[in-house]
Order: structure tokens, then C-alpha cells, then sequence
């Protein structure tokens, strides 16, 4: 029979500071015809196990300990080189996760879907352009057929992605491997990419690994889903039972910390809350506080008016937003959704004249935002800030956390000497959460969860008012981002701060926001409390935004 | 972790510049050059120019401890003394085109649009001009002088320093660090040196240490046209060009002044390598 067996698959990275395990005594077995989903959070060896299985691996540093893959009576890890090369694409094909990096730009789309083919031997090249041509129709890319020249550049991430899969699947092998391939893509995009995979493999009779860090989005699709944590599999079992029973604590807590549509919780269960369960069970409950608060006040604090920006290109001004008009209650969070490339994240930095409006006025507390003096620049970067998505790119790598923490006040003329200011930094890192031992350290000491906190905190050094979150939780894992999530709210309680929470993930910002503006092409399409856009959705793409979330555990995150 | 007491970077820095080995040897091997080339003609007994025609072309012995040349003159004096002359050509030029290349290229990669087009169009202007009509140029209005060979020679290299600055300003200008410290109201200047200049100093240094040997090698250049340092003089440029030419009668006049010139080359590339890892704190272990 054709199927891939994983038999206690051991892998080490032998690194400067020494050896990391980064999968340990893994075994998975995929019969033919069936869709497994591998879930787990970043570093937990999903990828790992993933790549191993082509040999892939970069080695060093990368060594595989022990174990085998068999497969039609091989083992992969012992085969050839050369021996590789035919089941590569032939019997066992791939599919990454970044559509933009993973087509060569010098190359028209058509010739790379079928250069399998070709190289494999199974079709002349006339042949094999004519197959990859019905191959694109099937996953709905129909630029190729008019125009058989079309380069990379001239289709979007999902066109991209959807060739990718075209690509992986002409030559009809039995495997297909994914390691996360919706992961860069848009909502929308994504759940149509899955129905063309689900009904592709399906029809084909290609048994998928479908890697992920999404639980939700795993559920969709596979019918066996397998968790890994820390380089090890803690569970394995069908989609449903997984979801009705879960029985390890992580598992349970991967599916209970993620933010779902339908629920009204103002905390999120992080994985702490399941892992030390035996611990403190009284303090368990009560972090879990489901009473909602309402800070909600009448006041406006931010209002935007006539908002336009526009971005030069080579062929003239693009209009990023398109007349923008926002009222921002004090005390309260107002979510931006919208898929990429919707002005969300420009409205932001616009906001905060990190990019230079065309038009439009901004308000603060009833005054208008001027930036032309640098007096008048600072007094509104004290009261308006930001936090932005990548952790690991918003801080400067060359400063301590003191020197990053004590800067602004220092700017901003807050405290009057180093221990003071001192002091107030080590405060500030304690309500954010970390050891004010941490000052002297450097960004990079910390993970990234460490260092968005790092960044909220230097965010409240200046004890603003308002703060634009920009996708700040979308680089991160479940759980981190539940933390995070967690550390906002109870911010805004305890400081009465106001938020523009932008996301592209409807039930993050459905979690945060009292208030959701809908955003497309640069326009608010739909503006209302967050259940009036959850549950009575004016617009199509509203509807659509929701629909394209994965609800798998929507049914299962009353039961922890 | 050892950094829970310090926490400046220059401190740091020392620490994780004392702990490599090489770049410590190399430090070393600098210092023992420059105080040979201060000390070395002061205590040779004979002087630079002094010429001996009864032993010319005298090999390596215990009275010329590198030999002579073609004049008889001692070349132990002429390389020492002539590591005065390039090593302070080589790293007052360095630092002239470290510190106007590296405003200028700051300036136009963080101004950004127009103004960066102007200054870098200017930059590709002076790009081609033919370096030694520049430099004539200069010594016909100015007049020969040692001075004014080190600010020529500076002045060009800076050029590429500009650019090199520029590509890694106008990167390191999208990232949300220097975004976050627009938003919290930070000056331009406090951007520029604080949170800019400490991030660009590895490709800088990398550069520099490429600078110095190309700085050397311009002025045996200079000094051949009868722009630079000029005979009786010498520069360990100058030097190696002469023992070139008489390297099959006396290989000694090539193979001392060669040696001085590698190892201080050596010395600057680790030591370059070494200031770089030293100024990054992500590369101290753990």
C-alpha cells in the first residue's frame, strides 16, 4: 500500500549553544487517501518533521538521530541522493508557505507548472503545457489560458499559491506535503484555496500533511489532526474527537485561547492557565473573571475627518485611503478590519503622521493634531502611540531595555533623574509583566512574546492616552497572542486607555473591539458595535470577511 | 549572562573585543607598528637619506639589519620612517572619508526623495572625474603638501562610503524601530546618532578596513606620478614599488617593507572583524 509511515523520527540542531532536540521520537503514519493535519506552535518540530520527509533539512545543522520514513517499502532518510530526485515531486510533492518567493520571477507560470512533467520524464513539453494548462483551470487560475506567457509578477499571493498547488499536483503523486500554505494569504483567499485543495486531493485520491499552526484552520480540512509540543506528538486523533475531547492540557489550551466569534469573554485562557492546572486551581478561576466591564464613556477622544493619503507610484498617485471620517470614544477599543492592502495599517500610521496625509484633520480630545513644530509634534506623540506588528523589528537591537524604556521620558522631560526615571521604567516592566531584572539585557535576549511586551511598555512610558495597535498579535502564536491580547485589556482598565486596534483576524479584533470599522479599497464600508457587525453584517464583504474564518472550535470553546 | 552588571555598549563592547583572540593580536601588532614607525628612525643611527655609495645593495647584516639599497641608504631607517608617512595617510584618509561619507550618505538615505536624488546625482558626478586630474587640480591650486595629499586622497574615497551608507540608512529607515521612534516624538538628530548610526557601524567598519590598504596603495600611486611623497622621502608604497624593480638583484628592499605592509593589513581586517561582532551585542553568546 502506499503509505508513509514515520517510525520515532529523533532530530537535533547541533547550534553554538550547544545541541537543540528539535524533534523527539515522532511517529505518524498517513494512509493513502487521507488528510492529517500537524499543528503546533512555532518551534514545536512541525516543520521540521515536515521537511525531514524530503530530505530538505539543511545538515548541518540539522541531524537526524535515529528513525526511519518508510515509504513503498524505502526508507527516505537512508535513500540516495539521486534516489531522491524521483520521488520528489513525483510521488511525494510540496507546497510552502510563501507564494511570493516560491515561483522564480524569470520564468512565465505556465512553463513551471509544467516543468514536473517534463523533468520526470512524463510528458513532452507541448504535452506538458497543455496538462498544466487544465491543471491551472482546475485551481482557477484562468489568466494562464489567456495569456500562456503570464510571468509571476502579474498575479496576486492566492493566484500565486494556487499555482504552487498546480504544481505540486500535476504529476499526481500520492503525497502532498504543505507547510503552511495559507498562512501569508488573506482570509478570504484562504478558505477558497482550502475548498480547491480539499476537493483536488480528494478527487485525486492524494493523501495530505497539512502543517499549520492554526488549529482551526486544521479542522477544516484534515481528518486526523496530530499536536505536536516541544518536539513531541501529545496528541493524536480524528478532527471531531479532538475537538469534543481533548485530552492533553495543551491541547486543550490551544483550542480555548484562541478567540472565537461567538463568545463573550473578556479574558482569554492562556496555556499557563491549563499546564499548571494541578498547581493553583483556585487562582485558576480566578484569572478566568468572565464579567465583561464597560469603560465605554461618550466622550470622543480621536475623531478623524476628510481623511486622504496618497502614495506615488510610477503610474501616478495611488490612493491609499479614500476620505476616512472616525469617531473614537474615550476608554474604548475601536477595530479596523480588512484584508491586505484595505488601508488599514496606513490609517494607523497616518493617524500619528508616521506617513503624511494628503488631506484631513485629526482631533484629540476636541484640539486639532497639528505636527508642523517640533513642540507641537512631541506634546501629541506623548499622548497618541503605537505598537507595531513585527517584535523583532520594532526595537532597536544596539539599545538595552533600560536605554529603550528611559529614552522617551528623557525626550519627554518625564522624571527628573536617571533613578527616577529608573524606577519608572522597572514599574512599567512589572505591569506589563516581565522581572524589572530584565532592564540590562538586550532585545534579542527575549522571545518574542517578551518583546512585544517590551514594546507595549515602552508604548506607556510617555503615559499616553491613545494607542494604535497594528496587528500587533498577528506574528504570533496562539497562546502568546492570548497573553498579549490579555495585557491590553487589562491595561486598558487599569490606565483608561483607547485603542485602534487594526487585524486582519476577525475574531481577534472581534475580541478586543467594542466598536468595528470594516475597511475596503481604503474606504470604512461598515462601521457599528462589534455584535452589529458580527451578527447582522450589512455588506457582502463583511459577510464574507466572517464567513472565511475558520469555526471549527466555535462550537467547543464553552467547554473548557 | 554577562551582561547583568554593565549595560553600555562601549563597555561591552571591550569586553567582547578582549575575549577574541585574534582582533586582540592584531590591536597588538598595530600598536607595535606605530611605535616602531615613531621610535624606529630615532633610534637607527642612520637617517632616512644618508647616503652610503661604498655599500650599496648590501644584504640583511648586523650594521643594516635590513639591508640597503641602490644609494646605500639603510633600509630598516626608510621603512620605519615610511610607515609614518602611510600609516598616517592611510588612517587620517580613512577617518576624512568615514566622517564626510558616512553625513553624507546618513543625510541622503534618511532625507529620502529629492534630496537624496540631488546628492547622490553630485555623488555620481565626482564619481567621474578622473582621480588623479582631481588631484592635480588640487596640488596646482593648493601646492604640494602632506596635508593636502591625505584630504585628496579622502576626498575620494568617501564616495563609495556615501553609497554603502545610503543603501543601509534607506533599509534600516522602513524598520518599525525607527518608525517607533518618530512616533514617540524623537528628534531627527536623536534618530540619526542614536538610533541609525550605532546600526550601520558593521558595514562601515568592513568598509573602512577595506579603505586603509586602498588608501596605501593610492599614495605609492600618487607618489610614482611625483604627486606624493617624494625622494628622498619614503612611504612603504614608494618602498615596495623600488623593490619591485630590483627584486631579482636585492629581494630584500620588496620582502621588508612587503612585510611591514601585510601584517599591518592583516591586523586591520581581523581587527575590523573583530570591532564588528564586538559592536553587535546579538553576537555575545547566550
Amino acid at each position: 500500500m502506499d503509505k508513509l509511515e514515520i517510525n520515532d523520527l529523533r532530530i537535533n540542531f547541533n547550534t553554538r549553544e550547544g545541541v537543540i532536540r528539535a524533534v523527539e521520537g515522532v511517529n505518524i503514519t498517513l494512509n493513502r487517501g487521507e488528510v492529517v493535519g500537524l499543528v503546533g506552535e512555532s518551534g514545536s518540530g512541525k516543520s521540521v518533521t515536515c521537511n525531514s520527509i524530503l530530505q530538505l533539512l539543511p545538515s548541518p545543522p540539522a541531524k537526524i538521530e535515529s528513525g526511519s520514513i518508510k515509504w513503498k517499502n524505502k526508507d527516505l532518510l537512508k535513500e540516495q541522493k539521486v534516489d531522491m530526485e524521483v520521488i520528489r515531486g513525483k510521488e511525494i510533492s510540496m507546497v510552502f508557505q510563501d507564494p511570493m518567493s516560491s515561483l522564480n520571477p524569470y520564468l512565465p507560470v505556465l512553463d513551471q507548472v509544467a516543468e514536473p512533467l517534463i523533468i520526470h520524464g512524463m510528458a513532452s513539453l507541448p504535452e506538458a503545457r497543455k496538462k498544466a494548462g487544465e491543471m491551472l483551470l482546475k485551481v482557477g487560475v484562468s489568466r494562464v489560458a489567456e495569456n500562456p506567457r503570464a510571468y509571476p509578477h502579474e498575479f496576486s499571493g492566492g493566484m500565486r499559491q494556487r499555482a504552487m498547488i498546480a504544481m505540486a499536483l500535476i504529476t499526481q503523486p500520492s503525497v502532498l506535503l504543505a507547510d503552511e500554505p495559507t498562512t501569508a494569504l488573506d482570509v478570504t483567499v484562504q478558505s477558497k484555496i482550502l475548498c480547491i485543495l480539499k476537493e483536488l486531493c480528494r478527487d485525486l485520491q492524494i493523501s495530505v500533511l497539512f502543517v499549520s499552526h492554526d488549529l482551526g484552520l486544521v479542522a477544516e480540512l484534515a481528518d486526523r489532526v496530530i499536536v505536536m509540543y516541544r518536539g513531541k506528538i501529545v496528541e493524536n486523533n480524528n478532527t471531531k474527537s479532538l475537538f469534543s475531547n481533548p485530552k492533553h492540557p495543551y491541547v486543550k489550551a490551544l483550542i480555548a485561547c484562541r478567540p472565537t466569534l461567538d463568545s463573550k469573554i473578556t479574558r482569554l485562557p492562556t496555556i499557563a492557565d491549563f499546564m499548571d492546572e494541578e498547581n493553583n486551581k483556585i487562582q485558576k478561576d480566578e484569572k478566568l473573571d468572565l464579567n465583561p466591564i464597560h469603560l465605554d464613556s461618550e466622550e470622543t477622544l480621536v475623531e478623524i475627518k476628510g481623511l486622504f493619503v496618497d502614495f506615488p507610484s510610477e503610474s501616478g498617485l495611488i490612493r491609499a485611503i479614500d476620505g476616512i471620517n472616525l469617531k473614537i470614544r474615550k476608554g474604548t477599543t475601536h477595530g479596523i478590519v480588512g484584508e491586505s492592502g484595505s488601508g488599514k495599517t496606513t490609517l494607523g500610521r497616518a493617524i500619528l503622521q508616521l506617513v503624511q496625509p494628503t488631506a484631513g484633520q485629526f482631533y484629540l480630545n476636541g484640539n486639532v493634531v497639528v505636527f508642523k513644530s517640533i513642540r507641537e509634534r512631541k506634546r501629541f506623540c506623548k499622548s497618541m502611540q503605537i505598537i507595531f506588528q513585527d517584535p523583532y523589528a520594532s526595537l532597536n537591537p544596539r539599545l538595552t531595555v533600560e536605554q529603550i524604556l528611559t529614552e522617551p521620558m528623557i525626550v519627554h522631560g518625564i522624571g527628573k533623574s536617571r533613578k527616577e526615571r529608573m524606577t519608572r521604567a522597572m514599574e512599567i516592566m512589572e505591569e506589563v509583566g516581565l522581572d524589572a531584572g530584565f532592564l540590562n539585557r538586550y532585545p534579542h535576549q527575549f522571545s518574542g512574546g517578551q518583546r512585544q511586551r517590551i514594546c507595549v511598555a515602552r508604548a506607556l512610558t510617555t503615559e499616553p492616552e491613545f494607542i494604535v495597535c497594528d496587528e500587533c498579535v498577528s506574528a504570533m502564536d496562539v497562546s502568546v497572542q492570548a497573553q498579549v491580547l490579555n495585557l491590553l485589556k487589562s491595561l486598558q482598565v487599569s490606565r483608561g486607555l483607547t485603542y485602534l486596534f487594526i487585524s486582519h483576524d476577525l475574531s481577534v479584533v472581534k475580541f478586543m473591539s467594542d466598536q468595528i470599522a470594516v475597511m475596503q479599497k481604503g474606504r470604512i464600508i461598515e462601521n457599528g458595535t462589534a455584535d452589529q457587525i458580527y451578527n447582522d453584517p450589512q455588506s457582502k464583504y463583511t459577510r464574507a470577511l466572517i464567513d472565511a474564518v475558520p469555526k471549527a472550535n466555535c462550537s467547543l470553546s464553552h467547554t473548557y | 549572562m554577562s551582561l547583568e552588571n554593565s549595560s553600555s555598549l562601549g563597555k561591552d563592547a571591550w569586553l567582547r573585543l578582549k575575549a577574541n583572540r585574534m582582533a586582540m593580536l592584531s590591536l597588538w601588532v598595530l600598536v607595535a607598528m606605530a611605535v616602531l614607525s615613531v621610535v624606529g628612525p630615532v633610534l637607527s643611527p642612520y637617517s632616512y637619506d644618508e647616503q652610503n655609495l661604498d655599500r650599496v645593495f648590501h644584504g640583511p647584516c648586523n650594521e643594516h639589519l635590513f639591508g640597503t639599497d641602490n644609494l646605500g641608504r639603510d633600509l630598516f631607517t626608510r621603512a620605519t620612517y615610511g610607515g609614518r608617512i602611510s600609516l598616517a595617510v592611510g588612517l587620517l584618509a580613512t577617518i576624512v572619508s568615514l566622517i564626510i561619507g558616512v553625513t553624507y550618505g546618513m543625510t541622503a538615505g534618511y532625507a529620502g526623495s529629492k534630496t537624496d536624488a540631488w546628492m547622490m546625482r553630485s555623488v555620481d558626478v565626482l564619481y567621474s572625474l578622473p582621480f588623479t586630474i582631481f588631484v592635480i587640480l588640487l596640488m596646482v591650486l593648493f601646492g604640494r603638501n602632506f596635508l593636502l595629499l591625505f584630504l585628496a586622497i579622502g576626498a575620494v574615497e568617501w564616495l563609495t562610503m556615501a553609497r554603502i551608507t545610503r543603501a543601509q540608512t534607506i533599509n534600516l529607515k522602513k524598520t518599525e524601530f525607527i518608525e517607533a521612534a518618530r512616533a514617540l516624538g524623537y528628534s531627527h538628530w536623536r534618530i540619526l546618532f542614536r538610533h541609525l548610526l550605532p546600526n550601520l557601524v558593521g558595514p562601515i567598519i568592513v568598509y573602512a578596513t577595506l579603505t586603509v590598504p586602498s588608501v596605501m596603495l593610492l599614495e605609492a600611486v600618487l607618489s610614482f606620478l611625483g604627486l606624493g611623497v617624494q625622494a628622498p622621502l619614503s612611504s612603504w608604497g614608494s618602498l615596495i614599488k623600488e623593490g619591485a624593480d630590483k627584486m631579482d638583484a636585492a629581494p630584500w628592499l620588496l620582502f621588508f617593507p612587503g612585510i611591514f605592509f601585510c601584517m599591518t593589513l592583516f591586523a586591520l581586517n581581523f581587527l575590523g572583524d573583530g570591532l564588528r561582532d564586538a559592536l553587535d551585542p546579538k553576537s555575545s553568546k547566550e
